[in-house]
């Protein structure tokens, strides 16, 4: 560890950068409006807690603007089990997060190709070419990415990311410990679970390594804690939908779930959602809807549109349609029940074994109907993500099976998270529209 | 002067088409033209014309199709429900309604009291749409009309793999260029799309009668192949590109 880097990451993160932010969230928070171009004429103004969500997020980037030097770094996938990097100290980059930040800020495509001109196909995932991208031109909107120390890629998400982060290790030189996650087709097996246990075991002394510390048992049973905690909560909140009218809307999700992924784990993630519940129960104790006049209430399945979350919301809010439960954000809230504190690596060895991409398609159908139920929903959008296929695969099937056999309205919409070349304003309204004409 | 009681206007990507009904619904004009990059004059100017002949005073105006944003109107619907109105009002039966157009194909499984169940569009792809036979047709110094008449006449067909227009197009030279006979060519053009339409029915499930919209209905060869590929001879209406548009004016009357 530098003392220069140490002095710099002191002063400019700890002192005047995090002091600046936590100033401004308070001074927002006391006078809050929402933001002058919100559509309050058919939305519900938008969320007070969610001034929290943006001092997180900035300060998380902001920290890794310093952070080099001074605290190992990993960068990791989205369903990867951090519970031991968080406990031995690491600072954390989720690339696909960055990667959703910069399709939100609209600048996905500038980076992408960027990767796409030193070869990397149009056909890879967007969010592997946005991360390649940044890391090869260096371009990203938050200022700086820390260079990692260790790379951690966990395989129960897609395959994508096994020869994404070896090209990352190639690059940056660093450790890569890769986490193999058997598929799951109904219940895992007992070998499955044992089998990824010994990685999670094997793993421990590579992150020592580069971390230069001992894990502590009791310092990791806390980071589970406070995991599983932050989980129940935003599943706590997701399920305050059942609500009528619905609190939050499953755009507001996509925006408010970035600390539920990259900063579980951290006491400050658990005080933010329960904050967000308490605004989530004010909002149903006075009727609030997430839109003002819900009408229709519908399902998202797969990925986000990050570049398009206000078009979609509004033109659906437009037309009484509130979009209010998603097998994607409920993603991190379902597994939090089978963490178990008093043995975390088994725990987190079955935890990490069961996300819904590492499992059948016929649970997605199920997860699915049962929201159609326990939310009572009108219809349902499958988008159709071009750069994420186990998402996307058996969505034609259930599609027919949710109209069929529910008898609600499903419309799969072709698009692509992170790549806007996939996306036509003019056909996506005009199927959206008959999808709601179908509706009423 | 007949009083107009409503008017469906269906802007698509390639014609424009206005309807005109009675009280009854009953057509009272139809006109199909080329649809000009500036529609909302195009409409104007025709509308105009027909008020010389027609009490326009009180019609409702329903607009569809890529186009309709442009367009004055009462109300704006999709093509889909008006399709599916149109097509429900002038069989009187539910099935499976399938509009080629220019750009978009549409398969609308449409209930037994006129109710869309589902429906699906070719995305972010023209195969099998009509850009598909006219690209080609274009290509080869053809007129439209006389693709169909090649196809049907021809004793022999050459398989086009391709589904994409573009490719397809020079799929078609490679295989002339080998000697292949220009009509076993263009009966295998039809039969690729043919076989892309009936993909798309087949996905959202078939469910007779086999009803057909869009200018490409008018292509015998594409209704002749449709049937030996769904065993179902496909009902067309007398002018099956003002479907949309009929439709359109329908739903003007309940309003």
């Amino acid at each position: 560890m530098g003392v220069k880097d140490k002095i710099k990451y002191i002063f400019s993160y700890k002192i005047a950068g995090k002091l600046l932010i936590e100033y401004n969230t308070k001074k927002t928070f006391k006078n809050f409006k929402p933001p002058k171009n919100w559509r309050t004429d058919i939305l519900a103004p938008s969320l007070r807690t969610g001034v929290y969500t943006k001092e997180i997020i900035a300060k998380h980037y902001l920290e890794g603007r310093y952070v080099s030097g001074v605290k190992p770094v990993a960068w990791v996938t989205s369903g990867a089990p951090i519970e031991i990097l968080k406990a031995l100290g690491f600072y954390i980059l989720y690339p696909e997060n960055h990667g959703a930040l910069c399709g939100a800020r609209k600048v996905a495509l500038e980076i992408s190709e960027e990767a796409e001109k030193k070869g990397y196909s149009i056909d890879i995932c967007s969010y592997a070419r946005t991360d390649i991208g940044a890391t090869l031109s260096k371009k990203t909107p938050v200022g700086k990415l820390p260079k990692p120390d260790l790379l951690l890629c966990c395989t129960n998400i897609c395959q994508t990311v096994l020869y994404w982060y070896r090209v990352l290790a190639e690059y940056y030189k660093v450790p890569l410990i890769v986490i193999d996650t058997p598929f799951v087709y109904d219940e895992a097996k007992e070998h499955d679970i044992e089998y990824v246990k010994k990685q999670l075991e094997a793993s421990i002394e590579v992150s020592e390594k580069v971390a230069g510390k001992s894990l502590s048992f009791s310092k990791l049973k806390e980071v589970v804690r406070l995991s599983k905690m932050a989980a129940e909560l935003w599943l706590e909140i997701m399920n305050a939908n059942k609500n009528k009218p619905a609190p939050i809307s499953v755009f507001d999700q996509f925006i408010h779930m970035a600390p539920i992924v990259e900063k579980r784990g951290d006491p400050e993630t658990v005080d933010f959602y329960s904050k967000m519940l308490d605004e989530i129960n004010e909002r149903i104790k006075n009727g609030i809807g997430a839109i003002k006049n819900e009408r229709k209430r519908v399902l998202w399945d797969n990925l986000p549109i990050w570049y398009k979350i206000r078009f979609l919301s509004e033109f659906l809010a437009e037309n009484g349609v509130s979009v209010i439960a998603s097998t994607y954000t409920n993603a991190w809230g379902e597994l939090a029940p089978m963490m178990d504190i008093e043995r975390p690596i088994e725990s987190m060895a079955k935890t990490y074994v069961y996300p819904i991409l590492n499992r059948g398609t016929g649970h997605k159908l199920k997860t699915m109907e049962t929201m159609v139920k326990e939310f009572d929903l009108d219809g349902a959008i499958l988008h159709s993500d071009r750069s994420c296929k186990p998402y996307s695969v058996g969505q034609m099937d259930q599609r027919l099976k949710l109209l069929n056999e529910l008898g609600v309205a499903a419309l799969l919409l072709e698009a692509d998270h992170n790549d806007p070349r996939a996306f036509a304003d003019e056909q996506i309204k005009s199927r959206l529209k008959a999808f709601m004409e179908m509706m009423d | 002067m007949e009083t107009v009681k409503s008017i469906g206007i269906d802007a698509g990507s390639t014609t424009l088409k206005i309807v005109g009904v009675n009280e009854e619904g009953k057509i009272l004009f139809s006109i199909v033209e080329d649809a000009d990059p500036k529609v909302e004059e195009q409409t104007e100017h025709i509308l105009n014309k027909l008020k010389e002949n027609y009490d326009m005073e009180s019609s409702k105006i329903v607009a569809t199709g890529y186009g309709s944003n442009l367009i004055k109107a009462d109300k704006k619907v999709t093509e889909i429900t008006c399709h599916a109105k149109g097509i429900y009002e002038y069989f009187k039966t539910g099935g499976t309604a399938v509009d080629i157009g220019g750009q978009d194909n549409k398969v609308i499984l449409i209930s037994k009291n006129g109710k869309v169940i589902d429906f699906i569009m070719n995305d972010k792809c023209a195969s099998g749409t009509g850009r598909f036979l006219e690209n080609t047709a274009w290509r080869l110094k053809i007129p439209m009309e006389k693709m169909a008449e090649l196809a049907l006449n021809s004793d022999g067909e050459v398989k086009i793999s391709s589904t994409c227009a573009v490719f397809a197009e020079s799929e078609v030279i490679s295989h002339l260029s080998r000697g292949q006979k220009l009509e076993h060519v263009i009966k295998g053009l039809h039969r690729a799309m043919v076989k892309r339409i009936t993909s798309m029915i087949y996905t959202v499930g078939f469910n007779p009668p086999l009803m057909l919209s869009g200018g490409v209905a008018k292509n015998k060869a594409v209704v002749k192949m449709l049937e030996e590929e769904l065993g179902e001879k496909p009902r067309i209406p007398e002018n099956p590109q003002i479907m949309g548009a009929f439709g359109a004016a329908l739903i003007g009357l309940s309003q």
